[in-house]
C-alpha cells in the first residue's frame, strides 16, 4: 500500500519537475513547480513526518510560489526568456555537473552498505518538539546566522525603497 | 486498516463535503436576508417559505447559464483555476473537530482526521487557497481580472504572517498543535480570555485572508469591474462564489476551535454523564455528540452573523490602508501577543487563572493603546489640489 503510494507520488513529483523545466510559459512553470512541491510534501507524509509536510506546504507552496506568480504577473514576464541572451559556457557546464551528481547518486545507491537502515520511523521521528530542540541546541548557530541573513535582506529592501523615494 | 474502515472514511469525506456545500447554500440566504434587514429591505422571500428555496433556485439558474470561455484566455489554466479555488475550501474541514461523538475505539465520529499538527495543516491549506484567485485573474487575459489576482496574492501573503502568529498564541496556550487537544484544553476556560489580543488579531486577519468585506479589494466593483472572476460564467463562477463562502465559514469554525472552546459548553460533561447513566453508553455518546455538534454550529453561526454585520457596517478600505493595517498594526500586535503568552506561561505555569487574567488585562491594554495611537482624525492631513 505505502509502496504504491510512494511510486505514484514520486512519479508525480518527477513529472512536475520535468514539466516545470520544459514549459515555455513562466506561470505554467510555477504551477508545475507547485505540483512538485505538493508531491514532495506527500512524500514527507509517507515518511511519517506530518510536521515537515505542513511546513513544506506553508513555506514553499503557500508563500514562495505565490511570490513567484505575483512577480511574474506584476511584470507581465511570462515569455521574457530570450534564447540569445544565454551565456555560452553555461549549458555544457550545467550538463557536466548534473551528470556528475547523477553518477555520484547512482554510486551511493548501488554500493548500498553505507545507507542507514530505515528503522526508527515512529510518530515521534520528526515531531515539532524534536525539530525545535535540534534547532535551538545542536544547530543554534546556523539557525541564528540564517535569521541574520534574512534580516539583512529585509533591511536591504527597506534601504533600497527609501533611497528610491528620496530621489523622486 | 480493513476494507470497512476505508468505506467508512470515504462516506465521512462525502458527508463532510456535502455538508460544507450545504452550509454554503444556506449561508448565502442567511447573509442576503440579514443584509437586507440591516439596510431596511426585505430580501429574497418569494421562493418557498421565507425564501427557504432561494439557494436551490440560484443554483439551478447558474447551472443553466451559458458557459463562456474567453477566446484569448489561457485555456488550461482558465479551466483548472475554479478547482484550485474550491479544493482547499473543502479539504480545510478535515482536521476541524465538529463535535465529540466517541466511536468506542478512541476515535471521534465528528472529526475526519486527527493529526498531531492539525493547526499547521489548517494554515497550509489556507495559504494554498490564494492560487485559485491569483491564476484565475491571470488566465482570463483581462487587465481587470489580472489586477484582482495581483491584489489577492499580495494581500494573502501579507496577512498570512499575522494569522499564523495569532494562531501560535493559542498553540502555546495549549502546548500542542493538535486541534482536538486544543479544544480539550479549553474545558475550564475558553482561550478567548487569556488570548483576547490573539482572538482579535485572528478575526481581522482571517477576514482579510478570505478576502471578505471590508478587505475585498480583490473584487472591488468600482475599480475592477468585477475582479478576478469577471470572465467566469455559469458553474465556474458559482465555484468561485462557493469557495469564498465555504472558506469564510471554515475560518469562523477555526476561530471557534482555537478561541471559543470548540464544541465545549458548560455542563456538557454533566449532561453526557447523566444520559449515559440513564440509557447506557450508546445513547450517552449520541447525546454527547449531538449536543457538542449543536454547540459548535451555534458558535460558528454567531461568528458568521458577526461577519455579515461587519460587511453591512464597514466600507471597503483603501489599498494603502490595507497594507498598513497588515504590516504595521496586526503583525506587531500578534508578535506582542506571542511574547506576552510566552512570558506569562513560563513565569506562572501553575496558576491558569492568574495567567488568564493577566493575559486578558495586558491584551486589552495593548489593544486600547493601539486604538488610541492609531485613531483616525488625529493626524490632520491637508490635501492641496493645486500646488502653488
Amino acid at each position: 500500500m505505502e509502496l504504491i503510494l510512494f511510486f505514484i507520488t514520486a512519479a508525480i513529483a518527477v513529472a512536475g519537475a520535468v514539466a516545470m523545466l520544459l514549459s515555455p510559459n513562466a506561470i505554467h512553470s510555477a504551477l508545475f513547480l507547485l505540483l512538485n512541491f505538493v508531491a514532495i510534501s506527500v512524500l514527507y507524509l509517507l515518511l511519517r513526518a506530518p510536521f515537515l509536510f505542513a511546513v513544506q506546504l506553508i513555506v514553499y507552496a503557500g508563500a514562495i510560489i505565490v511570490l513567484f506568480i505575483f512577480v511574474v504577473m506584476l511584470l507581465g514576464a511570462e515569455h521574457a526568456e530570450d534564447e540569445r541572451e544565454r551565456i555560452a559556457w553555461q549549458r555544457p557546464l550545467g550538463l557536466t555537473l548534473a551528470a556528475m551528481l547523477l553518477g555520484l547518486m547512482g554510486y551511493i545507491v548501488l554500493r548500498g552498505d553505507q545507507m542507514a537502515p530505515v528503522t526508527a520511523l515512529n510518530e515521534q521521528f520528526a515531531s515539532p518538539e524534536r525539530i525545535a530542540a535540534a534547532l535551538f541546541t545542536t544547530y543554534l548557530l546556523p539557525f541564528e546566522i540564517t535569521a541574520f541573513l534574512l534580516l539583512a535582506a529585509v533591511v536591504g529592501v527597506v534601504v533600497l525603497h527609501l533611497s528610491g523615494a528620496k530621489r523622486t | 486498516m480493513t476494507r470497512v474502515d476505508i468505506v467508512i472514511l470515504i462516506v465521512k469525506c462525502i458527508v463532510l463535503a456535502l455538508a460544507a456545500t450545504g452550509v454554503f447554500a444556506y449561508f448565502t440566504l442567511f447573509e442576503r436576508r440579514l443584509l437586507a434587514r440591516m439596510q431596511n429591505r426585505v430580501g429574497p422571500n418569494r421562493a418557498g417559505p421565507a425564501g427557504f428555496l432561494q439557494p436551490i433556485a440560484d443554483a439551478l439558474k447558474l447551472f443553466f447559464k451559458e458557459d463562456v470561455t474567453p477566446l484569448l484566455a489561457d485555456r488550461r489554466v482558465y479551466l483548472i483555476s475554479p478547482a484550485f479555488a474550491i479544493v482547499p475550501a473543502l479539504i480545510i474541514w478535515a482536521t476541524i473537530p465538529l463535535g465529540m461523538w466517541p466511536d468506542g475505539r478512541g476515535g471521534n465520529w465528528l472529526q475526519l482526521a486527527e493529526v498531531n499538527v492539525g493547526i499547521l495543516y489548517l494554515l497550509a491549506v489556507t495559504s494554498i487557497g490564494v492560487y485559485g484567485i491569483a491564476i484565475a485573474g491571470w488566465a482570463s487575459n483581462n487587465k481587470y481580472s489580472m489586477l484582482g489576482g495581483v491584489r489577492a496574492s499580495a494581500q494573502v501573503i501579507s496577512y498570512e504572517l499575522a494569522l499564523g502568529l495569532a494562531v501560535l498564541g493559542a498553540v502555546m496556550q495549549a502546548q500542542s498543535f493538535s486541534t482536538a487537544e486544543i479544544v480539550e484544553r479549553q474545558t475550564l476556560m475558553w482561550n478567548v480570555v487569556p488570548q483576547f489580543l490573539g482572538f482579535v488579531v485572528f478575526i481581522i486577519a482571517a477576514t482579510a485572508e478570505v478576502v471578505r468585506a471590508p478587505f475585498d479589494l480583490v473584487e472591488a466593483e468600482q475599480e475592477l469591474v468585477g475582479g478576478y472572476n469577471t470572465e467566469y460564467s455559469s458553474m465556474k463562477f458559482a465555484l468561485f462564489f462557493m469557495s469564498e463562502y465555504v472558506k469564510l465559514v471554515a475560518m469562523n469554525a477555526i476561530a471557534v476551535t482555537l478561541f471559543l472552546g470548540g464544541w465545549q459548553f458548560p455542563g456538557l460533561q454533566t449532561l453526557a454523564a447523566a444520559a449515559t447513566q440513564q440509557y447506557g453508553f450508546v445513547i450517552g455518546n449520541a447525546v454527547l455528540g449531538l449536543a457538542s455538534l449543536g454547540a459548535f454550529l451555534l458558535k460558528v453561526m454567531l461568528l458568521s452573523f458577526v461577519s455579515v454585520w461587519v460587511r453591512a457596517t464597514l466600507p471597503r478600505v483603501r489599498y494603502d490602508q490595507l497594507m498598513d493595517l497588515g504590516w504595521k498594526v496586526l503583525l506587531p500586535l500578534s508578535l506582542a501577543n506571542v511574547v506576552v503568552t510566552a512570558v506569562l506561561n513560563v513565569f506562572l505555569p501553575d496558576s491558569p487563572v492568574v495567567t488568564a487574567i493577566a493575559g486578558l488585562v495586558i491584551g486589552t491594554g495593548i489593544l486600547l493603546a493601539t486604538a488610541a495611537i492609531g485613531r483616525p482624525g488625529k493626524e490632520k492631513r491637508r490635501v492641496t489640489l493645486v500646488q502653488g
